[in-house]
């Protein structure tokens, strides 16, 4: 009888220990067993990401509808492409839409914002915003500022 | 004159000679125990005693010095970050030094407080009472019937306490952020998903305190096993199995961080 108990409160740790592992990859770590295979693909080429990275959210009107998968220097014309994954429901962006990197307050993380167009086709998997906006890089902007080369009266 | 030099140059070459030797004893007497599995038919039953000595008696003091260094942790984030006022940012402060650091460590250094002086006394006293002779007079191999079922109970509990540990840490982050702070709910948990990736923060976080579990059950049964065997020298190989087992594990998690974190 003795033993069965020591059974049970093992069992009962082992359980717990592995519950506990599942919360944190689920609750902890967001991650999501429906990742694959809803999202489709789209691309974009800016000038300058600032601090983008993989996996920020892509966000349309304040909602995320989608994250960043890889950023990588394109060498034929030394601009960054940024891969997106999109959510797939959200198949009816727009081909004149534009995709700009604005930061969340003024220390917080970078994301892509999708200002929508008036076309009537859509961007289909695979496909590239023509109009993007590049990072807002705050030094170059305070060395501007410094420098006088911002003209007031633009 | 030149003796002396020749004396204090053999004593040094001793001492190191010693030191070695007894890494290599404690290799070999680790493979033996690990791959001496002939007949480990019927063992079941003394894992599980062990598993009940080493992990679950480990459970208390784990998860209360979770909770509190959980709730430490939001404390002090939340005091530092409503500075700059980005106090969403506690929950993924809390998250992510749990998950890498805090969680595999502090319960490695519990754990070679709490379960591996326990393993080395036990083990030690065994020797001294001469109870693992007896059990090679009766042709049973102490390494396979008293070692291999300690070893393995204390690397599969190692990696389950530290989960806990996170778990319940984080809960205490969530309970001083949220509940008594007010930080708004959603930005702490989206902002510590964001931050926290799966492989990256809880998959290396695992494997470290796998690392650390073998290091500190390894130390803790070689160190009862090879104790002299009487009470001055249980008492030695119980604090020299603390004492390694914690500047092992704070040196190894330096190393671990290392490969792991570098490229941040």
């Amino acid at each position: 009888m003795r033993m069965r108990t020591l059974e049970i409160s093992v069992g009962a740790f082992m359980l717990a220990g592995m519950l506990a592992l599942v919360v944190l990859a689920v609750k902890v770590s967001g991650l999501s067993l429906k990742t694959g295979g809803e999202t489709y693909e789209l691309n974009a080429y800016f000038d300058n990401t600032g601090a983008l990275k993989p996996r920020s959210r892509i966000s349309m009107a304040g909602v995320t509808i989608g994250q960043v998968r890889s950023i990588e220097l394109d060498k034929a014309n030394y601009m960054a492409r940024v891969v997106m994954d999109i959510d797939q429901q959200i198949d009816n962006i727009p081909i004149d839409s534009t995709a700009s990197i604005v930061t969340a307050g003024l220390l917080g993380e970078q994301y892509i914002s999708i200002s929508i167009g008036g076309e009537e086709a859509f961007l289909r998997n695979g496909e590239r915003f023509e109009d993007t906006q590049s990072a807002l890089i705050i030094e170059e902007l305070i060395g501007k500022f410094l420098l006088g080369t911002v003209n007031k009266n633009e | 004159m030149k003796l002396d030099v020749l004396d204090r140059l053999a004593q040094l070459g001793q001492f190191g000679l010693g030191h070695v030797q007894s890494l290599g004893r404690s290799g070999i007497f680790l493979f033996l125990a690990i791959f001496s599995r002939a007949g480990f038919t019927g063992r079941g039953a003394l894992l599980i005693r062990q598993l009940y000595n080493v992990g679950v008696l480990s459970l208390i003091i784990v998860t209360v010095s979770g909770l509190f260094i959980g709730m430490v942790l939001g404390l002090q984030g939340y005091s530092i970050l409503i500075r700059y006022g980005s106090e969403g940012a506690v929950g993924q402060l809390v998250a992510l030094s749990l998950l890498r650091e805090l969680g595999p460590v502090v319960t490695a250094l519990l754990f070679a407080g709490r379960a591996g002086s326990a393993l080395t006394a036990e083990i030690g006293l065994m020797k001294a009472t001469e109870q693992l002779s007896s059990m090679e007079m009766m042709g049973v191999d102490p390494l396979k019937r008293v070692i291999a079922p300690r070893f393995w109970a204390g690397v599969i509990s190692m990696p389950l306490l530290a989960a806990i540990f996170n778990l319940v840490g984080i809960l205490g982050g969530v309970m001083v952020g949220v509940d008594w702070l007010g930080i708004y709910e959603g930005s702490f948990w989206s902002g510590m998903q964001q931050a926290v990736d799966f492989v990256d923060d809880v998959g290396n976080g695992m494997v470290k305190s796998l690392v650390f579990g073998i290091v500190v059950t390894w130390i803790a049964v070689f160190q009862g096993y090879d104790a002299i065997p009487t009470s001055e020298g249980i008492s030695r190989a119980t604090t020299r199995t603390v004492v390694y087992a914690s500047l092992t594990v704070l040196g190894l998690d330096f190393i671990l961080t290392a490969v792991m974190f570098s490229e941040l």
